[in-house]
């Protein structure tokens, strides 16, 4: 899933100082399930913004709502109706979800209420890790189900570097060695012949180097 | 003798069957020389071949290229350092071709260590490619004569391709697989991270040996002079990818702090010895850090002088 994170609330009321009427917008998909930008974080952050404290020159009203997905605009289009008095959208969804909004509720401005960090899995209760960064060209068949383009720090493609050290990354020790996890699930797997093969280097074009991505499939016959 | 594929003076000592000594110099922090040149002195006449690192721990040096190329103007054979953190595949082609093109012929290929380390961790790291990657890229341009796209070079890059081997990091027993991978991908010549463990090392050795890895390759046993108990604790504990094994760190600090110093270079004399006893290494890489001015002493006790000339 995309997982986001809570902006510092001191850079959220910057951001909506100059409105009067703000539409909050959780969104029920990915941010919902890891407890970031979802309906109950939607009315925890409007009940956090709603101090008199935060603001010079009045408090700001706030209406808040939560719409199944952020990123598809027909939940838009169609569910969605945006309150007649709002003058701003403070959208707790992941920066898909941020650019759909503003892309169909183009007159009105449209603010991020989280950062959008990872693609990732919930690995342990409240623990979100980050697992895959899209590359565009998957190698985790030969490499353990274990993706070192997003788990190791320096996205090596030939084993573990030399700051490897008891199975943690030189980076951090609270950080696992991708490349010494990939190791000992190929030898568990016997497949360490994955391992003695050397990688050519990456064709990034997939990953985004060749400009934004786009998918484009054709409608599905019936079946 | 096989048939040269640089011409440096490292590869004709070590093609020569000579026991080579390589040193190692940092570059500036700063465009002033003075301290460069008053380094490199030291070294002349002493050692091979002399490293010129890459924003070693990710710190901004001069580059290693101007580095190198001062080195030259010194009388110094330079080992020109680089590193996958800082560049993509383009500015590596390119400026190898540069530093050939300089009159550098040996070049080490790195990883690098992790910008977080650095005095700019918000940089964004590179890591196009990685150290595997580079050796395989400038053995095609010496060897095929072709960038990476494989297209064609005009005047091949001639480098005697050299890379680092780290025997203490972990999985410990695909440690020697990295080696033979890095032979497969084209690399002439090793310089192992500073040996301190020295079981390990025999054993590390042996592994290498038993797959003849070392009649593939040219393996130099890295050696760092302890100057006191402190730096090999600190080290112990805050240098990624070092192994200091206790008994090491009490011998050090079961003499007087003004002997530690001596104690350290006593260490580093009694590995030269065994080295140039031990089988498959072809060689020693002494990283004196900021200790320059020691190294014709410690050439001199290791009995390495004068160094081989070899036409």
């Amino acid at each position: 899933m995309i997982v986001g994170n809570l902006k510092p609330l001191e850079e959220i009321v910057a951001s909506i100082a100059d409105y009067k009427n703000i539409f909050v917008l959780g969104c029920g998909g990915c941010v919902s399930v890891c407890l970031t930008g979802g309906d109950r974080q939607a009315h925890e952050l409007a009940t956090d913004l709603n101090h008199i404290r935060h603001y010079k020159a009045g408090k700001p009203k706030f209406n808040v709502h939560t719409v199944e997905r952020q990123c598809e605009p027909d939940w838009l289009n169609t569910y969605l109706t945006i309150p007649e008095n709002t003058d701003a959208v403070l959208t707790l969804a992941c920066g898909a979800g941020v650019q759909t909004m503003a892309s169909i509720f183009d007159s009105l401005p449209v603010i991020p209420a989280i950062n959008t960090t990872f693609m990732g899995s919930n690995v342990e209760p409240g623990v979100w890790q980050e697992m895959c960064q899209g590359c565009g060209d998957c190698m985790l068949g030969v490499t353990g189900g274990i993706c070192p383009i997003a788990r190791c720090a320096k996205t090596l493609f030939n084993g573990p570097c030399g700051g490897s050290s008891n199975g943690s990354c030189e980076v951090d020790q609270k950080i696992p060695c991708a490349w010494a996890m990939i190791y000992y699930k190929l030898k568990k797997t016997n497949q360490l012949h994955y391992l003695m093969k050397v990688r050519e280097p990456k064709n990034w074009q997939p990953a985004g180097g060749a400009g934004p991505r786009k998918l484009v499939r054709p409608f599905n016959k019936p079946l | 003798m096989s048939e040269l594929k640089s011409g440096s003076n490292l590869e004709k000592i070590l093609n020569a069957g000579h026991f080579a000594f390589t040193g190692e110099c940092g570059p500036p922090k700063g465009a002033n020389v003075d301290h460069l040149n008053e380094k490199l002195s030291h070294l002349v006449g002493v050692v091979d071949a002399v490293n010129m690192t890459d924003n070693q721990t990710a710190v901004v040096r001069m580059s290693s290229i101007a580095g190198s190329v001062l080195m030259m103007e010194k009388g110094l054979e330079p080992n020109f350092q680089m590193v996958c953190r800082d560049r993509n595949r383009l500015a590596m082609m390119s400026d190898i071709l540069g530093a050939y093109a300089m009159g550098i012929r040996n070049m080490l290929c790195l990883s690098g260590d992790h910008q977080g380390f650095g005095n700019h961790p918000e940089a964004k790291g590179v890591y196009d490619i990685d150290s595997m990657q580079l050796i395989a890229m400038v053995k095609k341009m010496r060897d095929e004569g072709k960038f990476m796209n494989g297209e064609d070079i005009d005047g091949p890059p001639k480098l005697f391709i050299g890379a680092a081997a780290n025997p203490f990091a972990d999985p410990y027993e695909y440690r020697v697989f990295r080696l033979a991978k890095k032979i497969k991908a084209g690399v002439d010549f090793v310089q192992t991270q500073c040996i301190f463990n020295m079981e390990k090392f025999r054993d590390f050795m042996k592994q290498a040996v038993d797959m003849g890895l070392h009649q593939k390759c040219y393996i130099l046993a890295g050696v760092t002079p302890m100057k006191s108990a402190g730096m090999a604790n600190f080290m112990s504990k805050f240098v990624p990818g070092m192994d200091i094994p206790e008994p090491l760190i009490k011998r050090l600090r079961g003499v007087a702090k003004k002997d530690q110093s001596e104690e350290g270079i006593k260490f580093s004399l009694e590995q030269i010895e065994e080295f140039k006893e031990m089988e498959g290494v072809a060689g020693v890489h002494l990283m004196a850090i900021e200790w320059e001015h020691r190294v014709p002493e410690i050439a001199e006790r290791a009995n390495v002088l004068p160094r081989p000339v070899v036409d």
